[in-house]
């Protein structure tokens, strides 16, 4: 092995270190001060979220599809809520496909979603731009 | 290996873009009209099936090269030649099952896997396969790699690790947290498209090297710092995506620092880009030589975007609207596109033996360029609109969001329809050749 190589192996082995350590602390994160575990209602709701592809058409917190609207906090918003997403999963409108879910199910969704919401808030309206480009953004437990 | 595994690697490749773009303008059809063929052709399949055959696209046709390359230009046998064949079926066979998969509504999966998980084994052993045949390879071939046979080599690891990732969710412990979840499933995604850039970046070194006749092109120290620096940024930068999730700060603080070392990419872009430019080849009217310098100029528009959108403060702006897509699209059309077309060219030019010049593809070359810029302007201006809809209107319904920017889909559309044409026109002459190759 000529030193070149050596010396690449060694950068590598370096980086792939500092990649398991970094990996190591980010999977057993307590992600918040407050971490939100999702019930089994709101596991069997993230099924049928991603089995029905709700998220090609829809963001949580920005990430999906956008053809349609961002549902972090559909839940909290003003006029919306159970009853507003249920209408939504009856009726399908415009390129909303109709879905034909059972009341079980429905609720699920509504439980998913409900604790979505409870994790933050997505448009972050109230976060501090700072003037080095850093966003402090808001979270939704601190007081 | 003969030739085969990897010009039916291209071949399948080539299909799958074809069938790709077509997706891509069903889905756009329902930005304009959204009860079009609502019940058979639903957006929420065609963006799927559209993502998905892309990202074959791009991974099929640089493994191909990458098969290819070793064995028919470098004339490095593989140690264990029967096994391109073997992941060849292991892929072909698994892309059926993934649109068996979507077609028959099986989409357990998340967004760019959207498919049953199970597909997911035969995909890491296609992988494993491509690893082990390559590692054993060229480390017995070659002392003193060139840059490019790092990168390959890191591109297939980081492949397979990031897979991995993509799917702990699968882990019940681990769903439950679900800000967690959230962020590692964005983090493979970034660090996923970064593994493919190391093989697809790869092949453009490796193609700039040999149509510039210059081994020091990938042997120099500036290439294996800009290795390194963008293996630093594959692990740790994925920021942009998820600067907005409540996660821990120091997770995000660390992203932004990372993805600012880019700018020594941009620095070093403009500085070097006279020399480049002045370059003057007698090869240099070749289509694989367009196609590079084509992917220069992307390479250039998009990081500049990419960085702008790595900075928080317009990030908090710009996610989560079709800057996003312009970014994603731009990307994948603007570089890795156009350094796979440059690869088939020069493939296509071994094993015809005479090189294709750029006379016979001027128009859908000028086509599939300036359209690009059009329809990457339209989604852009979508965002803008977008972005302000979201922070700046109070209360606005969604819908009139969209039909105030109807007339911008129609654009996109219009010049998506242009990309189309272009693209098909190249991927069609192109499939000829190699199809033709094979059968004779
Ligand atoms: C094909 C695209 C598509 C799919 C798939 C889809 N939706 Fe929608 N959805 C939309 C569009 C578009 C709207 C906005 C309709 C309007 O207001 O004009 C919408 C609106 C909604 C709303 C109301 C949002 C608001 O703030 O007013 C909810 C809730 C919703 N969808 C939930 C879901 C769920 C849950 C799923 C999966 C089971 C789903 N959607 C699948 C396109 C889709
Ligand atoms: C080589 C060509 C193409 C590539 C590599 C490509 C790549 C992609 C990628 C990676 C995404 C996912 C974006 C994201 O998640 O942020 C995407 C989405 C999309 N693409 Fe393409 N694309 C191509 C061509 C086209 C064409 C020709 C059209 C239309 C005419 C099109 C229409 C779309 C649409 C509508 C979406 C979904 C956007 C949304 O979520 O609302 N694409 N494409």
């Amino acid at each position: 092995m000529n030193n070149k190589t050596k010396n690449s192996i060694i950068v590598i082995t370096v980086l792939v270190l500092i990649f398991c350590v970094y990996n190591f602390f980010i999977y057993t994160s307590k992600e918040s001060e407050h971490p939100i575990e999702l019930s089994s209602e709101a596991l069997l709701g993230q099924k049928l979220w991603q089995k029905n592809n709700c998220w090609s058409c829809h963001q949580i917190y920005g990430l999906g599809g956008y053809l349609g609207p961002d549902l972090t906090n559909v839940y909290s918003a003003p006029n919306k809520g159970s009853n507003y997403i249920k209408a939504f999963l009856n009726s399908g409108v415009k390129s909303m496909p109709k879905f034909d879910f059972s009341e079980e199910e429905k609720n699920a969704l509504v439980a998913f979603l409900q604790q979505i919401d409870s994790t933050g808030y997505y448009p972050n309206t109230e976060a501090d731009i700072k003037p080095y480009g850093w966003v402090e953004i808001k979270y939704k437990n601190e007081k | 290996m003969k030739s085969k595994a990897s010009l039916l690697f291209i071949t399948f490749a080539l299909v799958a873009l074809l069938f790709g773009i077509l997706f891509g303008l069903f889905a756009t059809v329902q930005y304009i009209d959204p009860d079009f063929l609502k019940e058979y052709v639903p957006f929420s399949k065609m963006r799927p099936f559209h993502v998905t055959s892309i990202i074959s696209w791009i991974i099929l046709c640089a493994t191909g090269s990458i098969y290819f390359f070793i064995s028919k230009v470098e004339k490095i046998p593989f140690s264990l030649p029967k096994l391109p064949m073997i992941h060849l079926i292991v892929f072909f066979l698994t892309g059926i099952g993934i649109y068996i998969s979507y077609i028959t509504g099986n989409m357990e999966g998340r967004e760019y896997f959207a498919f049953t998980p199970i597909l997911l084994a035969p995909i890491l052993i296609g992988w494993v396969l491509f690893g082990i045949n390559y590692f054993i390879t060229i480390r017995k071939n070659i002392i003193n790699w060139p840059v490019y046979y790092w990168m390959w080599g890191t591109g297939i690891i980081f492949m397979i690790y990031h897979l991995c990732e993509a799917h702990l969710w699968l882990i019940p412990s681990f769903r439950e947290h679900f800000i967690k979840d959230m962020s590692v499933q964005w983090k493979s995604y970034g660090s996923f498209v970064g593994s493919w850039n190391m093989l697809v970046y790869g092949i453009g070194i490796y193609i700039m090297s040999k149509i510039k006749k210059d081994e020091s092109v990938a042997r120099k120290k500036t290439v294996f710092f800009f290795y390194f620096l963008g293996l630093i940024n594959l692990m740790l930068g994925w920021a942009h995506h998820t600067y907005i999730i409540p996660t821990e700060p120091w997770i995000r603080s660390l992203s932004y620092v990372v993805s600012m070392t880019e700018w020594i990419v941009l620095v070093h872009i403009i500085y070097s880009w006279k020399k480049s430019l002045s370059l003057k080849n007698k090869q240099d009217n070749c289509m694989a030589y367009k196609f590079l310098m084509a992917a220069d100029f992307w390479v250039f528009l998009n990081i500049i975007l990419a960085l702008l959108v790595s900075i928080p403060a317009i990030n908090f702006f710009t996610h989560g609207t079709h800057i996003t897509v312009a970014h994603s699209m731009g990307t994948t059309i603007g570089i890795n596109t156009t350094i796979l077309f440059a690869s088939v060219f020069f493939i296509v030019s071994k094993i015809r033996n005479e090189i294709l010049t750029f006379k016979n593809f001027k128009i859908s070359y000028y086509l599939f360029n300036v359209s690009l810029l059009l329809f990457l302007s339209a989604l852009f201006y979508a965002g803008v609109k977008r972005s302000n809809w979201m922070y700046f209107t109070k209360d606005l319904p969604f819908s009139e969001l969209q039909d105030s920017l109807y007339s911008t889909y129609i654009v996109f559309l219009i010049f998506g329809v242009c990309l189309v044409v272009a693209i098909s026109y190249l991927a069609t002459v192109l499939l000829k050749i190699v199809y033709n190759t094979l059968k004779a």
